[in-house]
């Protein structure tokens, strides 16, 4: 009954002049045609199939798997004359100057899992992610089936969040699908075996295993602000393209705002700004310091565009 | 319970939508649905029908007076009217990448009334009842337009419903599909679903409707039962002639008015008190006129709509 009750206050704002006899009536309604206690989880299950099912978003997923392939297979060629890889060491825990880990992935493979994440975070992943979260609901309009889906009645609130979730696995898949490529063609093509982590001290392969599934976590919970600012812009227009080149478009912006060095003051505002934190997973002891004030951020902006896409869309004349 | 008129499936009090741009889309609509009819909802393309529509399922705010859909507010009350309502708005919406079956899977889905252990029988008997269960396993996207139209019908029929309201819903079909769905909702009716039928087709709701409102930019001119309607206007006196010249001479003669020649055919009001026509008929072909086709057209709903409106069927601007 929580569940009724909570989406009944969405209703009241949106609606104006109650009475006391309409409420009763609704009331008694409400009792006649309740709502099954595990729909919203039969929404969010749809919602997940039908993303998951789409083959734009398993190509999506099979260009991201690819470059953890393409990154390994090049540095083997690279290495095979038997000269090290030219670049320097993957240190780096300060944002900015990305930590590149190449040089390592030929001591060790796992380290193409952590150059693979470095190297597709800046990009790719928030670009996928644009394309599935632009599109959420800005694609529903567009093909109309927003309308289909709201008479249903699927509730605005919980359609919202049924897509906010399905777009966050989105943000986890995505992330796994480089991370265990990575791990895959590291394995593959170079030796695996003790790491030496980025402060110098060596732990076992075990132990760097933990760390790798940890530092894909960061890297997806690092994606929650874009998916966040994604959502919200799909909430805007009718139109899909518009919505996914709009926030992809965002992505870019805010990381060439992010290296002038001139704005200084605004930069640990934007949502890339500590991404590359993770690489403080990978120092003994872990340096937590960047990867909370990572966390925080993204959950400012979960908090203030989750926010403005619910106000957004429980007030919205659909009139596609 | 608290039902102001508790007969009426859908109910308006001065509902009245102004868009952002200052354009009036409906105007103070009073309509009542009574249950248990087959209402069909006419005017020309942009007099506000859909609009009016969006507003009762609750897809866009009225921008003041206000709407009951089975006795109950909307749009507060949609999460426990709106399962009860089957709805085509402004032609179906798929995913193109999905099958059919899967389409109305998704649909059921976001039911929170729909039970999921017959969530797969209810999309079979739809798609059955439409005629789509051969091309259910197709994608949507191969769909031509007359079966996206009958998968957005079998939408619409997931659920036993109390009320229909299908917007155009035979858009996009051939004639023999557009028999089918009137067929389909005679029999909805008379299984005792109120069905609310838009459409810009007057010989379409005079076929299958028992009561009707007309409306031309975004204000309801008249609504009452079909018959009621169409008794508002006289019928019309119609000759195919190849002789239109003497014929119009003839007519004259005998008091009918109004006449107009389109090239054979001749058409005009009869007088009142109405001669026999049989009489018309014989003082024709007396004066040598050679008749090819002649009768007497009764009133029909256009008629009534002509009347009413004192002008054509045109786009409203």
């Amino acid at each position: 009954m929580s569940r009724a009750e909570a989406d009944g206050t969405t209703e009241a704002a949106e609606a104006t002049g109650t009475t006391e006899a309409t409420r009763t009536a609704e009331a008694a309604a409400a009792a006649e045609t309740r709502p099954r206690p595990l729909w919203a989880l039969a929404l969010f299950r749809s919602e997940l199939s039908t993303t998951f099912r789409r083959w734009r978003t398993l190509a999506l997923l099979g260009v991201l798997a690819a470059v953890p392939v393409l990154i390994g297979v090049a540095v083997k060629i690279e290495t095979s004359d038997g000269g090290g890889f030219g670049r320097g060491g993957g240190g780096g825990g300060a944002s900015g100057d990305g930590p590149a880990f190449f040089s390592q992935i030929t001591n060790n493979g796992i380290f193409l899992v952590f150059a693979a994440l470095a190297a597709t975070l800046p990009v790719f992943l928030p670009m996928a992610i644009g394309v599935i979260a632009g599109d959420s609901i800005a694609g529903e309009a567009g093909q109309g089936t927003l309308r289909y889906l709201l008479v249903a009645p699927a509730g605005r609130t919980r359609l919202l969040l049924a897509k906010f979730v399905t777009i966050l696995a989105f943000c986890l898949a995505a992330t796994l699908a480089v991370a265990a490529a990575g791990l895959a063609a590291g394995a593959m093509l170079f030796p695996l075996g003790d790491v030496t982590l980025i402060s110098g001290t060596s732990v076992s392969f075990g132990d760097a295993l933990v760390r790798a599934v940890g530092v894909a976590g960061v890297v997806a919970l690092s994606l929650v602000g874009i998916a966040a600012v994604g959502l919200f812009v799909s909430t805007l227009t009718n139109s899909g393209i518009a919505a996914m080149a709009t926030t992809v478009g965002m992505v870019v912006t805010v990381q060439i705002l992010d290296t002038i060095p001139q704005l200084h003051a605004i930069q640990p505002y934007l949502f890339p700004h500590y991404w590359l934190s993770f690489a403080d997973l990978l120092r003994q002891p872990v340096y937590w310091d960047q990867l909370i004030k990572n966390a925080e951020l993204q959950g400012l902006y979960l908090a203030v565009f989750g926010s403005a896409a619910w106000a957004r869309f429980t007030t919205k004349d659909i009139t596609v | 319970m608290d039902e102001p008129s508790g007969d009426a499936v859908v109910e308006t009090r001065g509902l009245t939508k102004r868009y952002r741009g200052g354009q009036l889309a409906v105007d103070a609509l009073d309509l009542t649905v009574p249950r248990g009819s087959v209402f069909g909802f006419l005017g020309p393309n942009g007099s506000g029908k859909t609009t009016t529509i969006r507003m009762l399922m609750g897809l866009i705010e009225p921008t003041s007076g206000g709407a009951r859909l089975l006795g109950r507010p909307m749009p507060r009350a949609a999460r426990s009217v709106l399962p009860r309502v089957g709805a085509l708005i402004e032609g179906p919406a798929l995913y193109p990448y999905l099958s059919g079956r899967d389409n109305l899977l998704r649909y059921d889905a976001a039911d929170p009334t729909a039970d999921p252990r017959t969530r797969v029988s209810r999309a079979a008997a739809a798609l059955d009842r439409v005629g789509l269960g051969a091309a259910a396993g197709k994608k949507a996207r191969a769909y031509s337009l007359g079966m996206k139209q009958r998968l957005g019908l079998a939408a619409a029929l997931l659920q036993p419903r109390e009320l229909l309201v299908l917007d155009e819903p035979t858009n996009g079909l051939d004639p023999q599909g557009m028999r089918e769905i009137r067929t389909l909702v005679r029999e909805l009716a008379r299984e005792g679903t109120t069905v609310f039928l838009s459409s810009h087709l007057l010989d379409e709701i005079e076929q299958v409707c028992t009561h009707a409102a007309v409306m031309t930019r975004g204000r309801l001119i008249a609504q009452g039962t079909v018959a009621g309607l169409a008794a508002g206007s006289r019928g019309r006196l119609s000759v195919t002639t190849p002789d239109p010249a003497d014929a119009v001479r003839v007519l004259k003669e005998h008091g009918v008015t109004d006449l107009v020649v389109l090239e054979e055919r001749v058409s005009g009001e009869l007088p009142s008190p109405a001669p026999e026509p049989a009489d018309l008929n014989a003082a024709l072909v007396r004066a040598g006129v050679r008749v090819r086709a002649f009768g007497v057209e009764g009133a029909s709903l256009e008629d009534a709509f002509v009347a009413l409106t004192g002008e054509g069927f045109d786009v409203a601007g």
